[in-house]
């Protein structure tokens, strides 16, 4: 057994982007505030000081502008990391990741192949109200041509990057501002993340909680209240939500016979929609109970806080629903 | 208010006559009256009722044929109140699904509107499809479980409650009636129906064992020269010889081939089981139909045909309950004994061990010879020691005399 080390999920991302700093010398971090100020959550901070200005580079208020810069880099034969400093600002450069990053390689004949990485904060619990806690993974999910992952865990915070950047697509990469401060122990050497796969998170086999995010911590402490009641649930995390990993969890439910799927984004039409549709295509006659799911609240995201937390599932819904599924 | 229902009388049934009601509107029903005499393909069946209370009235009049299901009478439970307001609603509605038209074959002319209702609506068995795929290979009959699922639907471990419950009936004629259609059974059912007819066993059956050794020389031998001129696919095993043996040696003693039912009833055919052990564990026994009328290499043939079907768990389930006597045999390498656990309700089960090597008094010499160790168990209700050990004598004649089988 490898070392353990207690590290907070900024230090995850941050040792991530600095490992690849200093494998490859194409790699350059491109965002707003990323340099001077450290980034909107200091996961950059000091990396001006050890990398310079030519690698770290500061852009202007512009995310159309800028990530249109950061593909046409990456085409140019660089691997930059942008960062659009959260997803709620990820509606102004839509049309170059849409229209540009994720067609290219089709438009081109399979000539160009865009290996742009982009970072983005996203989801709720900073009480940033409505318009600064969006949920927009199924936004992005949706577009073929993109490979879209998000970062459920300090393992993948840290490991999930250097495979990103080894990707001949776009990739963008979900970041959870609210687990930014939380600590845990990771293996020194864990090594990098298979964006292709899902992972089981804890084996089980009474039901699947299917998650991705922050769901998946919550989950998995579901899973842990749940075990002390004989339930035995595993977890799993879709951790890439385009393309989905769908063999992951269709074995799981052809062993557990039953699903609960858990997601921040709001409920209709989000990853969870997808993922139960497929389960119905592919484990229909495996399913022991009618697949569930826990998305967040359709309403825009409320600052109160005890608001904000009714909005999107919360490791007792989980436990709960579970129990409804199992104990009706 | 409830309905009473048409109820299944077995798998089979999709629907029965009302040729007789047995209580009126008004009476008192306490759980195991006759409410009604039906008619099904089984014959005349009188039906129970399994709740107290007051039949309120009749929904189907005698005459009437109905669906399994559907509702025959409108009961009262014990301590409910008299009337209900719902007539009102359920006549609009039976109004608005008229064209569905009832499959009552007695014309609706005088029929209440809640009659109309009851031919119409046949309740929907709510299961989830694991459970129901589950249910359909092991030909579970769903209108006997209830549910335990979300809304009373019937999930897995209700239809696997009701397979322990199956396997613990005693395996009389119905099963043998069982419909021989192909049917795969799922693993994990295996253990449980093992479990169940393995307790059953111990439980009611009381068992003797007698075993015998016999010599292999001559039929080893024997089995050496005919697979000399075959090719490597059409050649003999061993347990080709013993399968026939055994079949042959039960013509001098039926009584053991035979089924336990309130009494011993012997068998004219002779189906021999034969274990097959499962890779993941567990067993399954199909029977070798006849084997006192096959030639050796036809029961070679089934057993090419058999084995690799059952490891497939691809059985026809008439295979698996046609069994009048089992054979367990250990092959190559295996323990030098066997004692084996009657499979009810059949009176006996015979082990063959490994063939080996011993040394053995032979024409008062001491020899080294093939042997092998054939244990028998035997059902003492049904057959007592000395037919055992006539059949094992037997036995031992035929695997003498390898040529005649």
């Amino acid at each position: 057994m490898s070392e353990l080390k207690k590290i907070t999920y900024r230090e995850a991302l941050k040792a991530g982007i600095r490992e690849a700093l200093l494998n490859d010398d194409r790699v350059f971090l491109m965002g707003e505030d990323v340099g001077r100020y450290g980034g909107a959550f200091a996961v950059s901070k000091s990396l001006l000081e050890e990398f310079g200005e030519d690698r770290i580079m500061d852009v202007p208020l512009s995310e159309s502008g800028f990530v249109g810069a950061g593909i046409g880099a990456s085409l140019a034969g660089m691997k930059p990391i942008v960062e659009v400093m959260t997803v709620n600002f990820g509606l102004l450069p839509m049309d170059q990741i849409v229209n540009n990053a994720a067609t290219l390689l089709h438009m081109s004949g399979g000539q160009l192949n865009v290996p742009v990485v982009i970072r983005m904060s996203c989801g709720i619990g900073k009480q940033l109200a409505a318009q600064h806690s969006h949920s927009w993974e199924p936004l992005f999910a949706h577009i073929p041509g993109l490979v879209v992952v998000s970062v459920g865990t300090h393992e993948d915070a840290r490991g999930m990057l250097h495979t990103a950047l080894e990707h001949p697509d776009p990739v963008i990469i979900f970041e959870y501002t609210s687990m930014l401060n939380l600590e845990a122990e990771i293996q020194i050497d864990a090594g990098h993340t298979d964006i292709s796969r899902a992972k089981v998170r804890r084996e089980g086999k009474d039901i699947s909680i299917i998650t991705y995010g922050i769901g998946v911590y919550k989950a998995l402490e579901a899973a842990k209240r749940l075990s002390e009641q004989g339930i035995d649930a595993e977890v799993i995390d879709l951790r890439v939500l385009r393309p989905l990993d769908e063999d992951c969890f269709i074995k799981s439910v052809s062993k557990t016979h039953r699903a609960l799927l858990v997601e921040e984004a709001w409920a209709s039409v989000n990853i969870s929609s997808e993922v139960s549709a497929r389960i119905m295509e592919n484990a229909f006659y495996e399913l022991d109970a009618p697949v569930k799911r826990l998305g967040g609240s359709e309403v825009p995201i409320p600052y109160p806080l005890h608001l904000e937390n009714a909005s999107v599932p919360q490791v007792e819904d989980i436990e709960n629903a579970v129990i409804k599924i199992l104990r009706p | 208010m409830t309905d009473f229902l048409m109820p299944s009388l077995g798998a089979d049934m999709e629907a029965g006559t009302l040729v007789q009601w047995k209580k009126k509107p008004g009476d008192q029903l306490t759980p195991g009256d006759i409410i009604a005499e039906v008619e099904t393909q089984k014959g005349l069946i009188e039906i129970e009722i399994f709740e107290a209370g007051i039949l309120e009235s009749y929904l189907i009049e005698e005459g009437d044929k109905v669906p399994v299901g559907s509702p025959m009478a409108r009961l009262r439970p014990e301590g409910s109140s008299k009337k209900t307001p719902e007539t009102h609603p359920i006549q609009e509605k039976s109004q608005a699904s008229k064209p569905l038209a009832a499959i009552s074959e007695k014309t609706p002319s005088e029929s209440s509107s809640s009659q109309k209702k009851t031919s119409e609506e046949i309740p929907r068995i709510k299961i989830s499809p694991l459970a129901r795929s589950i249910a359909e290979k092991n030909g579970i009959d769903l209108s006997s479980i209830t549910g335990s699922g979300e809304g009373g639907a019937i999930i897995k471990a209700d239809v696997e409650k009701a397979m322990v419950a199956k396997a613990g009936e005693p395996a009389g004629k119905e099963t043998r009636e069982a419909p021989s259609t192909a049917k795969t059974i799922p693993q994990e059912s295996i253990r449980t129906a093992v479990a169940a007819a393995m307790s059953r066993s111990n439980r009611e059956i009381p068992h003797y064992y007698l075993e015998k050794r016999i010599d292999m020389l001559a039929a080893m031998t024997w089995l050496q020269e005919v697979n000399r001129q075959r090719k490597i696919s059409e050649r003999l095993l061993p347990v080709v010889l013993f399968i026939k043996a055994v079949a042959k040696a039960l013509e001098s003693s039926p009584e053991l081939n035979g089924i336990w039912d309130n009494g011993l009833q012997i068998q004219n055919q002779v189906n021999i089981g034969f274990v097959i052990s499962l890779r993941a564990g567990g067993l399954l026994v199909p029977a070798i139909r006849d084997a006192d009328l096959k030639s050796p290499e036809e029961i070679m043939a089934v057993l090419n045909e058999l084995i690799p079907r059952a490891r497939a768990l691809k059985l026809r389930s008439s295979e698996l309950s046609d069994s009048t006597i089992t054979i367990t045999s250990l092959g190559e390498n295996g323990a030098d004994k066997v004692f084996g656990v009657i499979y009810p309700p059949q009176v006996a089960i015979v082990g063959f061990g490994s063939i080996i090597n011993e040394a053995v008094v032979h024409e008062g010499m001491l020899a080294i010879r093939p042997v092998v160790h054939v244990s028998l168990a035997g059902d003492h209700r049904a057959t007592d020691g000395l037919s055992g050990s006539r059949f094992l004598e037997a036995l031992n004649n035929n695997l003498q005399n390898p040529n005649a089988l």
